[in-house]
């Protein structure tokens, strides 16, 4: 098993023939065929990378009968994407897009707890179950098959979380990159239960960064509830205070939201902390012998 | 995105928030024509800087006469305002705000900022006005009173009433006035995108009204091409130049004091990029992510700024292509090596998307770069490279 994604996911694209979001769509169909369709208002009937182009995302979802999408549509209108999705039912919503304003995210937000829908993302790199399903924009040759569960905050720091768990002959169940905004739609705790149930899953990674407090809920979850073991990595520990580290939600205010804070509130929950982005396949690769 | 109070100011009255009467000055005799324009006989010299703490600085005085607002000014403008928020190096004063004095009954604490847990507007409000508010949440956190705000849904009656008797609100003017101003302010924070507004002191004069005595307003950068009025009211020289011409090529620049320049793609892996090279006994020189569309040129670019601090000794690439192209970095960091004649080591780490591509592009370019197996072999060498092991 994995969770959230897998070989029979049925995936379409909003913004395909966009440049990124075509170029992404045919490394992830390379990866995996998954893919089913794909979404342009006015370029409905239209192919695409093979895949049929439609006008609305109830339509592909009529036609294609998709389960997922993933969303490379510009920032302004972004979060008019995900609200349709969540609209026409899409159970899994994956927004890569950067930049969204929050006051949009807020109505997102609401939109999703009244719905069956779930959102990742957005500004994250999307979700992998290696060898099975990718959605999004990590390089799919650095995973492996295999029992680490990964979930974090940032993009490229995954990808060496992935490369580590690879090398260390662990391979991953499934990758989850939440995304760096302050406003998100699945947290660290909902996929720690998930990954907590997934019998593929033996170990987690949690990798985090500075600002807000998701971490330290994290780590109280962690302690009350998480059986299985987990490490983790805090980025930022030497970003100064008041500072935007480039991701919206990244920066430490009134001294709240530092890396060492984080640190210390996950090994108190038992995880194990490596201080070194390098030594996070060792941490878990430790806690699982 | 930050505004000065003066600006804040004038957005306040857009939307119906009270203010006192104020005029921006350049000089000490812009000044003295502000205070003669002003009702009453006390006004307030305000250096305009993007720093709060300002009066512990010396940087907002009283005055009672024209020839006092005068010397104020002269001795405020010029001068580099040091205050707990702008670090030892401190801020210039180019400009003041001459202000209305007030009769202040009380002073009161009030912010607007949005809750990332709920996806609400929380609204916070204290008696302790004027005062540090994180002390006061550190100390007595009792005396910080809160109303979680849907943006949907708007301002709701019983918000109102929570923040009301928490403040011990009870004369019914008052209580009116107080409304009101919660009103506007949850109004102009949905219109205009805040992530933070700040009110501190709020006051409550002998009179019964409301007036802000400041404003602290910052922008979701996010939205700002929805306002372009309020982007026109960004104020580049109280940034970093360097931050300010790197954001103009899409990178994320943070200038640091150390002397190992970094480029990376990705804000989490650009942090612990300078991570490991403190572990490794070096000091970043800054934080530089160069985002996942970075062109050629913006690479060129960001070498170009890392360059213009004298105190890099050596410069670690970091990259792990995802929605970057490992062949787009190679490009730019062989057209920057040719443009801009680099001097410095250059330690170059590639990985993830088309990294063959970008390896061969860097081995058939006949320069001296220093290949890394991955980041911790990559801040070892560059370590090693500045000269500091």
């Amino acid at each position: 098993m994995s969770i959230l994604v897998n070989k029979n996911t049925r995936v379409i694209t909003q913004g395909i023939t966009g440049k990124s979001g075509g170029f992404h769509t045919k490394l992830c169909q390379e990866y995996a065929k998954t893919f089913v369709g794909g979404v342009t208002p006015g370029k409905g009937g239209q192919t695409e990378l093979g895949l049929p182009v439609y006008d609305t995302v109830s339509d592909a979802k009529k036609q294609t009968e998709a389960n997922a999408s993933m969303i490379f549509v510009p920032p302004p209108f972004a979060a008019d994407a995900i609200l349709e999705a969540i609209d026409a039912g899409i159970e899994l919503i994956v927004c890569i897009t950067e930049g969204i304003p929050v006051m949009d995210m807020t109505k997102v937000y609401k939109k999703l707890k009244l719905s069956n829908s779930r959102l990742i993302g957005p500004n994250c790199p999307g979700i992998i179950t290696p060898g099975e399903c990718k959605i999004g924009i990590m390089p799919g040759y650095i995973h492996k098959p295999g029992k680490i569960g990964i979930i974090s905050k940032s993009g490229t720091l995954t990808y060496e979380a992935v490369h580590q768990t690879t090398a260390a002959g662990l391979g991953q169940s499934t990758c989850v990159g939440i995304g760096g905004d302050p406003i998100i739609g699945t947290k660290y705790i909902e996929l720690l239960d998930m990954f907590e149930k997934d019998d593929q899953t033996e170990g987690m990674i949690v990798i985090g960064e500075i600002g807000g407090d998701a971490e330290i809920k994290a780590a109280e979850h962690i302690k009350k509830h998480i059986t299985k073991p987990v490490a983790a990595f805090i980025a930022g520990q030497t970003a100064p205070a008041g500072k935007r580290m480039g991701h919206a939600g990244a920066i430490v205010s009134g001294g709240k939201g530092t890396a060492a804070e984080k640190m210390a509130a996950l090994e108190e929950a038992g995880v194990a902390v490596a201080v070194s982005p390098a030594d996070i396949g060792k941490a878990i690769a430790s806690k699982l012998s | 995105m930050n505004i000065h109070e003066y600006q804040a100011k004038e957005v306040f009255r857009r939307f119906g928030v009270p203010v006192p009467e104020g005029y921006l000055a350049h000089s000490p005799t812009e000044a003295e024509f502000a205070m003669r324009r002003i009702s009453g006989d006390v006004a307030v010299v305000k250096a305009q800087v993007h720093a709060g703490g300002r009066g512990k600085g010396g940087g907002v005085k009283l005055v009672k006469t024209y020839e006092e607002c005068r010397e104020q000014t002269e001795k405020m403008i010029g001068m580099t305002l040091v205050t707990p928020q702008t670090g030892a190096e401190g801020k210039l004063v180019r400009k003041v705000y001459i202000e209305a004095g007030c009769d202040i009954a009380h002073e009161y604490y009030l912010a607007l900022l949005l809750d990332r847990e709920s996806a609400k507007i929380v609204v916070m409000a204290s008696t302790e006005g004027g005062m540090d508010i994180e002390e006061v949440a550190e100390n007595t956190p009792e005396k910080i009173v809160k109303a979680y705000v849907d943006p949907s849904d708007g301002l709701q009656g019983y918000q109102v009433r929570k923040l009301q008797f928490g403040l011990g609100l009870k004369d019914k003017k008052t209580k009116k006035g107080f409304q009101k101003l919660l009103g506007s302010l949850i109004n102009m924070f949905i219109k205009l995108d805040y992530s933070l507004l700040e009110i501190n002191p709020l006051v409550l004069t002998g009179a019964g009204d409301w007036l802000a005595l400041d404003g602290k307003m910052n922008f979701d950068d996010n939205a700002l091409y929805r306002h372009k009025e309020i982007a026109a009211m960004r104020d580049y020289q109280e940034e970093d130049a360097r931050e300010v011409e790197a954001s103009k090529f899409g990178l994320s620049y943070i200038g640091l004091d150390g002397n190992i320049g970094c480029m990376v793609n990705g804000a989490g892996l650009a942090m612990a990029t300078m991570d490991i090279i403190k572990k490794g006994g070096g000091e970043p020189a800054n934080f530089l992510d160069v985002g996942g569309g970075a062109t050629e040129a913006a690479v060129t670019n960001a070498f170009r700024i890392l360059l213009s601090d004298k105190q890099v000794k050596a410069i670690f690439v970091n990259i792990f292509g995802g929605i970057m192209q490992c062949d787009i970095i190679a490009n730019g960091i062989v057209g920057a090596s040719k443009q801009l004649g680099i001097e410095v080591p250059v330690v170059v780490r590639l990985e993830g998307t088309n990294v063959e591509k970008g390896k061969e592009i860097i081995a058939n370019s006949g320069l001296k770069l220093i290949p890394a197996t991955n980041m911790e072999d990559g801040a070892r060498k560059v370590v090693e490279a500045a000269g500091l092991t």
